[in-house]
């Protein structure tokens, strides 16, 4: 055994720092949540109040009725699920390729891949918008999502997985006559959950969250995202800010995000923890 | 066929990694006499279905990836304009001129120094306190340690833009709950955002709050593969606990910090959200970072020398994952 006696004083600074840590990092969620049933005097009081007093449903009221989120929240869905799918079926078609199969341009493709794996959205979004705009797409659902169909990280996590899956089953399954694509849908696709799961809540996620694309492309309330209506109405608010409303509107933005991740987390981190990358 | 597993068996061992196993195999126990016709069909076969396995993706890729990653560095030496929209090909080349504007605005070049600034004191902030929760949560802590562990990933998850609006009202001067409990211990907290001097360090601490939870995870996997032997050696020898961390643990992760460095470097380097929010680059510009910058010009319909703007971030980051890249492969 590893030779640590950690006193028992020691032991108690150990956890006192580490709660207090875990204070500091989940307070301003727990805040935000309580603060969003507060009013606007409440909220502006000195010293601030913890437990709302008069819990009201008024800034939600107002949120899903004047400012119409319950729209924003469906773009924000719409979206992110079409990504995900998108994702999930691209990705794995060509993770199995580069993991598995030979043929001609492999060391093309991978390159492509592993080069693009880090291009930030900022160098590409002027472009992107020029072709989106001559597409005729700017302000529509296409606009908003056929730039992320794909991605470089996406293939590169299902390449990984799919690589360490048994040859064997693949001999097997062509000396049965499968042909590849038959291959890829019955034996390699089933073994791939764990895979497509991580790539599912990874890709939802960073669509979920994703700001800068649908700030550019998005610009009517009829294709805001959650995050860019958010954005904007708290930019509108730079005077007296409604913090209720703001507060609810950030509420509504993370909780479904928090739900997902608190059911899968196990597989977030893994996901995380092998990949490196987030 | 009742060898074929044997040879399957057998060749596994001996040969390079070769995709096409059973064909191999069958040549070699002189199945298929008319070998050579056979086995280029097959991998004709293969090649066509990986082709066609891979045509969704590289169709949507080169159009919505590397297209516009080139036409970005076509546009940064042109003059193109948002009046230019609908004909980006008739514009006027304008050779470097782009760059050396970017490079004589001072606008950029304070954005580039916040940008700096940001990264330069975010990445040891936010890497130090990743590294500080992986130690505790692998050496002393045995309770609650998923819990604890769940709770230090949470911020990552969630929405910049979301958490941005809710320290907004933390950071607060009169009401905010930073300056509430700086109260407590009978500190007056400043105008945190409304501070040339403390609106920076604001957003680092916020990104650091959000970020620091990847790390701590990547961390948590370095830690356990340092053999525990070598601690355990190292105390019989009478080494402390933080010799012990100095001398085994640090060289040991050093691969880990290294990428750790780059990644969140890159993504410090494209700060964002977080000045868009919090403070919409102010006060006095002091938190415009490189990449508002290249979206004010795009909002000004200044589309090549915002794309300049953006291609000279995009060196910078190539750059770090070169470094990255020659890295890793000198350590494995």
């Amino acid at each position: 055994m590893l030779d640590i006696k950690r006193s028992a004083a020691s032991k108690w600074l150990l956890y006192t720092v580490v709660t207090l840590g875990f204070v500091a990092v989940v307070t301003p969620f727990v805040w935000m949540i309580l603060g969003s049933f507060k009013g606007q005097g409440e909220l502006l009081r000195v010293p601030p109040t913890w437990w709302p007093e008069t819990a009201t449903l008024d800034n939600y009221r107002s949120l899903f009725s004047e400012e119409s989120f319950l729209r924003y929240f469906f773009n924000s869905t719409v979206v992110a699920v079409v990504i995900t799918v998108a994702n999930v079926t691209f990705c794995s078609m060509v993770g199995y390729a580069l993991a598995k199969l030979k043929f001609r341009g492999k060391k093309l493709v991978f390159g492509l891949v592993m080069g693009t794996l880090m291009v930030p959205g900022m160098v590409t979004f002027v472009p992107l918008f020029v072709l989106v705009a001559n597409l005729g797409l700017v302000d529509t659902y296409p606009g908003l999502i056929l730039p992320f169909l794909v991605t470089p990280f996406g293939v590169f996590l299902m390449r990984q997985f799919i690589i360490d899956l048994p040859d064997d089953l693949l001999d097997a399954g062509r000396i049965d006559g499968a042909g590849e694509l038959r291959i890829f849908r019955q034996i390699i696709l089933p073994l791939c959950g764990p895979g497509l799961a991580t790539l599912g809540i990874l890709t939802f996620l960073g669509s979920w969250n994703n700001f800068l694309w649908p700030l550019v492309v998005a610009q009517t309330q009829d294709h805001y995202t959650l995050p860019v209506a958010l954005a904007l109405f708290s930019q509108n608010q730079q005077v007296i800010p409604n913090y209720g409303v703001l507060l609810a509107g950030a509420t509504v933005v993370v909780v479904p995000v928090l739900i997902v991740f608190l059911i899968f987390q196990r597989r977030f981190i893994e996901g995380i923890a092998t990949t490196g990358i987030k | 066929m009742p060898i074929l597993p044997l040879a399957r068996g057998l060749e596994a061992s001996t040969d390079p990694p070769v995709d096409d196993k059973p064909q191999a195999a069958r040549r070699r126990w002189g199945f298929n006499k008319g070998g050579p016709s056979r086995r280029g069909s097959a991998s004709a076969l293969q090649s066509r279905a990986a082709w066609v396995l891979a045509l969704p993706f590289m169709l949507l890729f080169a159009v919505f990836t590397a297209g516009p990653v080139i036409s970005s560095l076509y546009f940064s030496v042109t003059d193109i304009k948002s009046r230019d929209l609908r004909s980006p090909f008739a514009v006027a080349f304008v050779g470097l001129q782009n760059y050396a504007h970017v490079f004589a605005d001072d606008r950029f070049r304070q954005a580039a120094f916040n940008t700096a600034y940001f990264v330069v004191i975010g990445v040891p902030l936010t890497l130090g306190i990743a590294l500080a929760a992986a130690l505790a949560l692998n050496t002393g802590i045995t309770k609650f340690r998923t819990m604890f562990r769940v709770g230090y990933y949470t911020p990552v998850v969630t929405s910049i833009v979301a958490v941005a609006v809710v320290w907004r009202f933390l950071l607060r001067e009169d009401v905010g709950l930073v300056n509430t409990v700086l109260h407590w211990v009978g500190v007056q907290g400043p105008d945190w955002l409304g501070s040339t001097t403390w609106a920076m360090p604001s957003l680092i601490v916020m990104a650091s709050w959000r970020n620091f939870g990847t790390g701590m995870i990547i961390f948590l996997a370095g830690l356990q593969s340092v053999p525990v032997m070598l601690h355990e050696a190292a105390a019989i020898d009478g080494a402390s606990s933080w010799q012990r961390f100095r001398y085994i643990t640090v060289p040991l992760l050093r691969p880990t910090i290294l990428f750790l460095t780059v990644t969140t470097g890159i993504g410090y380097l494209q700060f964002f959200e977080e000045p868009f929010v919090m403070t919409a680059g102010g006060p006095l510009d002091s938190t415009v970072s490189m990449s508002m910058f290249t979206y004010q010009q795009f909002g000004f319909g200044n589309y090549g020398f915002a794309s300049a703007t953006s291609y000279v971030l995009f060196v910078i980051i190539v750059c770090l994952t070169a470094v990255q890249f020659r890295f890793l492969r000198s350590n494995t």
